[in-house]
């Protein structure tokens, strides 16, 4: 396991009462910072990160040694300029960057709750994370940010906490999880619970995880991140270091070669137990639903203002759902801008060096501060 | 601003709630958040304008007249503002619709077709006429639908649509239209402004 230890961490003392019915209370929630809070501390930014992100949005991950999840973004003078700006950033409950997860040691057993830990929801981890204002202070805050899991997240903090947020910005999102998007996070599931090593989520944390099952999920979920333009001008045919087909089930293809490496890096950094748990709570995710099918009333109270942002090579959380959330706002009379970027790096240009992206954001950020 | 955007802005009375659809770059929205302090929205199609728009802080949606103005409720607006697009939408009756829908007036601006340099091209030169509102070449153009003063007028009384108010321009110029001057109007100016009601 790897030492968490030095990771700063509030101790949650309200009660909170999840959507599954139990209530938790003292629970850990691991953040970073970025920046520094200004006197009137209007200047904050909470950004949500996505399935498999973290708090350590930006600069060296101190548990990995690699830049952040969100380098490109967050930091002196870029789209989310750290030295106007104040950046917040928590690790989600359920995961396993020291926010309380199935990976933490259950009370009543001594051991890691696995498979006990209470199934949580987008709206549980929003709540949870509301608590960050309290801890810092912070009345209002300038504006919350995510992409894909983290702009679900954006959604139900606006909809929970109608003028807690001046801005919002929801980037490659949905207000439903789909079909599709739901039969993806089954494939990763069935793939983590096919492991011998999983043991109902039962397995030991220090010796036999299923790294085999959650390097195969990240790896199918690693494919709809990207587009199929991209992948084939990334790798085309190309073979890996080697001149002609080896006849074998090797990797031949530089593409088989980079998805195993995905996998196998993944699993240093990540609790398979976690990845049920969070791919859970997206699949449940349903804003639409939790307001009667109509989804403009989720955000009727709010004078935040919206500005959303979707990819045209994102076909796991395409345009068109991202345009439903534009269309319910709107019909709530919210003030809300929109723009499409071109990109062929799919769904993972939010996290990529897309320049027009990076351009929409800070010119965002700072023509409304 | 041009001369056009003045006179839009001299028929929204200050505070009000207004679209503009095919906002450009944002000047006009500007000048009205700014000088009458009016609530604005913008739609644009071009990704490009929709930055620079951001960039000054004005709230606009990526997107097409004739295909995003159906989002908006009835009545969201006071105004609705559409400037010298109206020729290129596929069904400009349509458009005009659903503006008086989302909107209680719109101000609807054209290039006259029936302005003398327009039809002195193409009497004397017998070619698609090309002026200062008509730039481009027929094979080029964006335009499907271009209509003249007189049509517009015609249009709004057969569709029983309110003409409000009804103005020339002509270079710096502006003349009301009635129907006593409707026909040199038609023959003398460049650009037509119409503010119209359901």
């Amino acid at each position: 396991m790897i030492n968490k230890e030095n990771i700063k961490k509030i101790i949650i003392k309200k009660p909170l009462k999840l959507d599954c019915g139990e209530t938790i209370v003292d629970y850990p929630l691991a953040y970073e910072t970025y920046g520094i809070l200004n006197e009137k501390k209007n200047n904050a930014i909470l950004a949500f990160h996505a399935l498999t992100g973290d708090q350590f949005a930006s600069g060296i991950n101190p548990i990995t040694k690699k830049q952040g999840w969100w380098s490109y973004l967050v930091g002196p003078s870029k789209a989310i300029d750290t030295n106007k700006f104040f950046v917040i950033c928590a690790n989600v409950i359920g995961g396993c960057m020291g926010s309380f997860g199935p990976g933490n040691i259950n009370p009543k057993t001594n051991k890691e709750f696995g498979t006990d830990f209470p199934v949580i929801t987008i709206n549980d981890m929003v709540n949870a994370q509301h608590n960050l204002l309290d801890f810092f202070k912070i009345d209002k805050l300038h504006s919350v940010i995510g992409g894909s899991m983290g702009g679900m997240q954006v959604l139900q903090f606006v909809a929970n906490f109608p003028n807690k947020t001046k801005t919002a910005i929801p980037i490659a999102c949905t207000a439903s999880h789909s079909a599709q998007n739901i039969a993806f996070n089954e494939l990763g599931r069935q793939s983590i619970m096919a492991d011998a090593n999983w043991k109902n989520g039962n397995y030991s944390y220090l010796n036999s995880t299923p790294d085999k099952g959650l390097a195969v999920a990240r790896m199918a979920a690693h494919i709809t991140y990207l587009s199929k333009k991209g992948l084939q001008e990334k790798f085309g045919r190309k073979l890996q270091e080697k001149d002609d087909l080896n006849f074998s089930f090797d990797a031949d293809f530089q593409i088989e070669s980079y998805l195993r490496y995905q996998g196998s890096i993944f699993v240093d950094r990540f609790d398979a137990n976690s990845y049920l748990y969070i791919t859970r709570a997206m699949d449940y995710f349903d804003l639409v639903k939790q307001y009667n099918g109509n989804l403009s009333k989720a955000f009727e109270k709010s004078k935040t203002k919206f500005f959303i942002i979707s990819f045209t090579s994102d076909w796991l959380y395409p345009t068109a759902e991202n345009k439903e959330i534009v269309i319910a706002l709107n019909a709530a009379g919210v003030e809300v801008g929109f723009i499409e970027i071109i990109s062929d790096k799919g769904h993972d240009s939010f996290l990529l060096d897309v320049p027009e992206f990076l351009k929409t954001i800070k010119n965002f950020l700072e023509a409304n501060y | 601003m041009k001369k056009e955007f003045q006179i839009i802005s001299e028929l929204i009375e200050n505070n009000t709630r207004v679209l503009d659809v095919g906002c450009g770059d944002g000047i006009l929205m500007k000048y009205l958040k700014d000088q009458k302090n009016v609530d604005t929205r913008g739609l644009e199609i071009s990704k490009n304008k929709v930055q620079i728009c951001v960039s000054k802080g004005l709230t606009v949606i990526e997107g097409n007249a004739e295909e995003d103005l159906k989002q908006f409720p009835k009545s969201s607006f006071n105004y609705a503002i559409l400037s010298q697009t109206l020729q290129a939408f596929y069904n400009p009756e349509k458009v005009i619709d659903n503006l008086l829908n989302v909107a209680d007036k719109a101000i609807i601006t054209i290039p006259n077709f029936g302005f003398w340099k327009v039809r002195l091209d193409l009497l004397v030169k017998g070619t698609m006429p090309i002026t200062k509102n008509l730039p481009d070449e027929w094979y080029n153009t964006p335009n499907l639908h271009m209509c003249t003063i007189k049509d517009f007028f015609n249009f709004c009384s057969k569709k029983k649509i309110k003409l409000y108010k009804s103005l020339a321009l002509h270079g710096e110029r502006t003349f009301e239209i009635n129907n006593k001057n409707l026909n040199w109007k038609n023959f003398s100016s460049e650009l037509g402004i119409f503010l119209i009601e359901k």
